[in-house]
C-alpha cells in the first residue's frame, strides 16, 4: 500500500514538471532548465563517484564534447543523428580516460581527470585553428526551449531510474563490496576494473547528452565557453551536498545549491567564486556525508534515548 | 634554432621542477593531495608583478619576501584547514578524498581573491630583458636567470633534505609515518613543517615564473596539473625524481611547441602521462609499491 502510495505521488511529480512550461514564463522556464540539467548532471555523477568513492573532475569535459559535438554538426545531420555521435564520442573518451586509470589508485584518476576538461578543449581550439580555420561555431537548430526542458527532464528521470535500477542489481552489489573494500571485493571473484568502467562510462555519457540537449541555448559556442570548469566544481558539489551515495542525495543537494548560485551570480559576480570556494569547504567540513545522513543520524540520536540505533 | 628551444626548454623544466618538488614535499611527506597549489604559485607571481608595478621592487628582493610568506601561508592552512581533516579520518583513503575536495574549495577562494584585486588579464612585467650569448644562441637574461635560481632553490632543499638531521626526520616521515615516532620524531610537527615548506618552494616558483612568463588569475590550474604530473613521473616523495622529471617535461613541451605546434603542448604532457601511467605507475624513479 505505502508503495503504491509513493509511485503514485512520484508519476504525479513527474506529471506536474513535465506542465511546469505552460505557467511559467520566459525566465521561469530557464531556471527549471538549468535545474533539470544540473539534477541530471549530479546524478549521473553520483552514480560513478557514490559507490566507488572515485572523485570525477571531467564533468565539464563530457558536457562540453557534447555541446561542440552538436556545434560543429547541426547543419550537416539531423538532431537524432548528432545525439548519437556525440554519445559514441563522450563513450570513447571515457573508455580511454577509465582503461588508463581506474586500475590505478584512486589519486591518478583525480589528477587525470582534473585536466581533461582544458586538454580537451586546447585540442578542439588546436584542431579548429588549424584544420577547420574558424574559432567559434554557431547553432540553429528549430528546437524551443520547451522541447529541451523536456528532453533534459526525460533524460534526468532516466537517469533517477538507472540508478534505482543499478543500485538493486548485481553490479550495484558488486560495487557496494568495491566501495567497501577492493581487497575482499576481488577476492569473491568481482572483476573491479570492468565494473568501474562501466559505470564511469554510463556516467559519462548521460552527461556528454547533457551537453548536447543544452547547446541548442546558447546559439554562439566556442571552446572557452563550452569547457568552463565551475560545471564540473558545481555538479560536485550539489552531489556532495545532497550525499553521493543516496538515490535522492545528489537531487536534494542540487535543487537549493543551483537557486543559491543563481541568486549569487545575479547579486555578487565579482565575489561569486571566493563564496562558492568557502561553501564548497563548508560543506566538506560540516556535512561529510551529506545532509540526507545528516537528518537521518540526528533523527535516530533524538528517537532512541540510549543512542545504540545511531551507528556512525 | 635547437641551442636556443634547447635552453627554453631547460628554463621551462627548471621551473617545473621547483615546484613539482614542493608539491612531492607536501603530497609525500604530509600526504595532502593539494589542488590549489598552482593558486598558491600564481599569488606569488602576482606579489611579484604588484611590488615590481608600483614599488619598482626588483624580483629578486620579492622572491626574498614571496617565500617565508608562502610558508606562513601554508603553515597556517595546514593548521587551520587541513589539520582537522587529518585528525578525522581514519584511512589514508578517507583523508586523499578529504582533502582533494577541501582544497578544490581552497582553489576558488584563492582564485576569486586574486581576480577581485587584479582581473582576469594577462599579466607581465619586464626584468632583465635583454639577450645573453650562449654558444651562438641569443638567451633572454631574465630566463637564464630563472633557471639558476631553480636550480639553485632545488639543490638547496636536496642538500638541506639529505645532509641536516631535521631533513632526515623529514624523510623518515615520508617513508615510514606510524614508525617514525617510535625513534623520536614529531610526526605532526614534521608533516606541518613539509607542507609549510612546499608552500615556500611554490611561492619561490611563482616569483621565478613571473619574471619571464606572462600569467592570469586563472593559470594556476594548469601549473598544479604539471606538477602532479612531474611528481608521479618521478615517483612520489623523490626529490632527484622531480627535478629529472620537470626537466624532461619543460624539454618535451617546449620542443613540442617549437617543431610541431604550440596548441598541442598539453596533449603532449598527456600522452607522457598516460605513458606512464600504463608502463610505470609508481614513477620513473620509484620501486613497485603495494
Amino acid at each position: 500500500m505505502k508503495r503504491v502510495a509513493a509511485a503514485a505521488g512520484l508519476i504525479a511529480l513527474v506529471a506536474a514538471l513535465a506542465a511546469a512550461p505552460a505557467f511559467l514564463d520566459a525566465y521561469g522556464l530557464g531556471l527549471m532548465m538549468g535545474l533539470a540539467g544540473y539534477v541530471t548532471l549530479a546524478t549521473a555523477w553520483a552514480l560513478f563517484s557514490g559507490p566507488t568513492g572515485y572523485i570525477s573532475l571531467a564533468t565539464v569535459a563530457f558536457v562540453g564534447v557534447g555541446a561542440y559535438c552538436v556545434a560543429a554538426l547541426n547543419e550537416v545531420l539531423p538532431y537524432p543523428l548528432v545525439l548519437l555521435i556525440a554519445a559514441g564520442i563522450g563513450l570513447a573518451v571515457a573508455l580511454v580516460v577509465g582503461l588508463s586509470t581506474l586500475r590505478l589508485s584512486g589519486v591518478y584518476f583525480v589528477i587525470f581527470t582534473f585536466g581533461l576538461a582544458e586538454l580537451v578543449r586546447q585540442l578542439v581550439t588546436f584542431y579548429e585553428i588549424n584544420v577547420t580555420g574558424t574559432l567559434g561555431r554557431y547553432i540553429f537548430l528549430d528546437i524551443t526551449p520547451q522541447q529541451i526542458y523536456w528532453q533534459l527532464l526525460a533524460l534526468g528521470i532516466v537517469t533517477m531510474l538507472l540508478r534505482w535500477w543499478i543500485g538493486r542489481s548485481r553490479i550495484g552489489l558488486a560495487l557496494k563490496v568495491i566501495g567497501d573494500d577492493e581487497v575482499v571485493a576481488s577476492h569473491v571473484g568481482i572483476d573491479i576494473a570492468r565494473t568501474k568502467l562501466a559505470l564511469f562510462a554510463i556516467s559519462a555519457v548521460i552527461m556528454t547528452l547533457v551537453g548536447v540537449i543544452q547547446a541548442p541555448r546558447w546559439t554562439y559556442v566556442e571552446p572557452a565557453i563550452v569547457f568552463n570548469p565551475t560545471v564540473s566544481f558545481l555538479t560536485l558539489i550539489m552531489a556532495l551536498l545532497g550525499g553521493a551515495t543516496r538515490l535522492w542525495g545528489p537531487l536534494l543537494g542540487a535543487v537549493p545549491l543551483f537557486l543559491l548560485f543563481e541568486w549569487l551570480s545575479a547579486n555578487f559576480p565579482n565575489h561569486y567564486s571566493i563564496l562558492l570556494g568557502l561553501l564548497f569547504i563548508l560543506i566538506v567540513f560540516a556535512l561529510p556525508k551529506g545532509v540526507l545522513s545528516f537528518i537521518e543520524q540526528t533523527w535516530g540520536k533524538a528517537r532512541d534515548t540510549d543512542g545504540s540505533g545511531a551507528r556512525s | 634554432m635547437f641551442v636556443t628551444t634547447l635552453i627554453a626548454g631547460l628554463v621551462l623544466g627548471g621551473t617545473y621542477a621547483l615546484v613539482a618538488m614542493g608539491l612531492t614535499l607536501q603530497y609525500g611527506i604530509s600526504r595532502i593531495m593539494n589542488l590549489a597549489y598552482g593558486e598558491t604559485i600564481i599569488a606569488a607571481s602576482f606579489l611579484a608583478y604588484a611590488l615590481s608595478a608600483s614599488f619598482n621592487i626588483n624580483p629578486l628582493v620579492s622572491l626574498v619576501l614571496a617565500a617565508p610568506l608562502g610558508f606562513i601561508f601554508s603553515y597556517l592552512i595546514y593548521g587551520l584547514m587541513l589539520r582537522p581533516l587529518v585528525a578525522r579520518s581514519k584511512t589514508a583513503v578517507a583523508l586523499e578524498i578529504d582533502s582533494i575536495l577541501a582544497t578544490f574549495g581552497l582553489l576558488f577562494v584563492i582564485q576569486g581573491v586574486m581576480l577581485v584585486m587584479f582581473g582576469g588579464n594577462y599579466i607581465s612585467y619586464t626584468y632583465m630583458n635583454f639577450g645573453v650569448d650562449i654558444l651562438g644562441a641569443s638567451v633572454a637574461a631574465n630566463r637564464l636567470l630563472a633557471l639558476v635560481l631553480a636550480l639553485a632553490i632545488g639543490g638547496g632543499l636536496y642538500l638541506l633534505l639529505t645532509y641536516t638531521l631535521w631533513g632526515t626526520a623529514l624523510r623518515a616521515v615520508a617513508v615510514a609515518p606510524g614508525v617514525a615516532p617510535l625513534v623520536g620524531i614529531d610526526a605532526n610537527r614534521a608533516v606541518r613543517l613539509a607542507f609549510a615548506l612546499g608552500g615556500a618552494l611554490a611561492a619561490c616558483g611563482g616569483v621565478v615564473i613571473s619574471m619571464y612568463q606572462t600569467f592570469t588569475a586563472t593559470t594556476g590550474v594548469v601549473f598544479t596539473m604539471k606538477a602532479l604530473i612531474v611528481v608521479i613521473m618521478g615517483g612520489v616523495g623523490n626529490l632527484l625524481g622531480a627535478l629529472s622529471a620537470g626537466l624532461i617535461l619543460g624539454l618535451v613541451e617546449t620542443f613540442v611547441a617549437t617543431y610541431v605546434s604550440p596548441g598541442l603542448t598539453l596533449a603532449a604532457v598527456y600522452l607522457i602521462f598516460l605513458g606512464i601511467l600504463l608502463w610505470r605507475p609508481s614513477g620513473l624513479f620509484g620501486r613497485a609499491r603495494r
